[in-house]
């Protein structure tokens, strides 16, 4: 291997921003303190849906159910949701400009994370906040014991 | 340059076959690195379609439960192992990370063993668990 890699620590090739927001720090924050809330967050979700009882096996619509309708659990998932999403489409965008040479493709990249993560956390947070447990006309069994029979 | 190389004493050797003052080239702080990057991405898009599975309950119960109900087969079984052997080793390397940030860099070497040490005790904790949740239903 003779080529040859400038020194990892030299001077960034282009002058930093000088004025306004430096969005660049607060995203390396970002993904630093949304990593400290995701740990409790997601070790959280995964104890609960994956080694309580009988873990994935117990998982049904009457599981969430019971979840969605307990606002603790609400909050939870909602926390959860924009967290994660923003953090991993914050670290998949770190990917593009690291990998993607061309601008016009890193452009296409950007904009398919931006519009996935604003989709999916419109989605989630409907989904979590309109959720009906007892939609009417389902049978009986699929839905949780405190709906009322139909 | 092999015959300059016999006339360094050794600690010169050691620092010049790594470039000082990185972390991320070669060895623990490089592996760490790929391995971040790797699950990092892999959660990512576990993510995308989990949402999108998620969001069934708000079709019907019988959607929801069709969907959830591949998640509980074998070969689904195995793949949750690994997502979550991805996600503890995403976690807990996140945290060495950042306490090489706001700590101290010098112990990114024993941290990442301990990042290991951990990631073996937490899957110690879980997989049998879920193997047997999977199996056994
Ligand atoms: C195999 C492992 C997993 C299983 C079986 C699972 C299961 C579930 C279930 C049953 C729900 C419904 C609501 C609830 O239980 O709170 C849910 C929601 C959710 N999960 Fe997971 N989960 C897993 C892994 C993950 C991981 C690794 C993440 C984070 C990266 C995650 C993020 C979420 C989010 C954000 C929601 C809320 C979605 C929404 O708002 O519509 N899950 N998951
Ligand atoms: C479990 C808690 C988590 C912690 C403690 C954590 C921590 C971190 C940290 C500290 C970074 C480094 C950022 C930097 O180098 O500036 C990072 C990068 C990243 N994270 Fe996470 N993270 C967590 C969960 C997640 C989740 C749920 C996802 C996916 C949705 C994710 C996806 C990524 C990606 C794609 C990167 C970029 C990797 C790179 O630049 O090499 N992380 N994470």
């Amino acid at each position: 291997m003779t080529s040859t890699i400038e020194a990892p620590r030299s001077p960034y090739s282009r002058a930093p921003r000088s004025r306004g927001v430096n969005w660049e720090k607060w995203g390396w924050i970002y993904m630093r303190v949304s990593g400290v809330v995701l740990v409790v967050l997601i070790f959280g979700h995964l104890f609960v849906n994956l080694m309580v009882g009988e873990g994935v096996s117990a998982l049904n619509f009457a599981f969430v159910a019971g979840k969605l309708t307990t606002p603790f659990w609400m909050v939870w998932d909602v926390l959860m949701l924009w967290l994660a999403l923003i953090h991993g489409g914050n670290g998949m965008r770190t990917l593009v400009n690291d990998y993607a040479t061309q601008r016009l493709t890193r452009g296409i990249l950007k904009s398919a994370i931006l519009a996935a993560v604003v989709i999916l956390i419109v989605l989630g947070t409907l989904v979590v906040f309109t959720f009906d447990p007892c939609p009417a006309g389902s049978p009986a069994d699929l839905l949780p014991s405190f709906c009322p029979a139909s | 340059m092999p015959e300059q190389a016999a006339t360094l004493t050794s600690q010169q050797k050691t620092t010049s076959r790594r470039p000082a003052g990185t972390l991320y080239r070669g060895r623990e702080g490089m592996w760490s690195w790929v391995l971040h990057r790797i699950t990092g991405v892999a959660i990512f898009f576990f993510l995308l379609v989990h949402i999108l599975d998620t969001a069934l309950v708000r079709v019907s119960p019988e959607a929801y439960n069709a969907v959830i109900s591949s998640y509980q087969t074998p070969i689904m079984g195995l793949g949750e192992t690994a997502l979550v052997g991805a996600i503890v080793f995403h976690a807990f390397n996140g945290l060495r990370i950042i306490l090489i940030d706001f700590w101290n860099a010098k112990y990114q070497k024993a941290m990442f063993y301990v990042v290991i040490a951990l990631w073996v005790v937490t899957m110690l904790a879980f997989v049998p668990r879920h193997l047997i949740n999977v199996f056994s239903h």
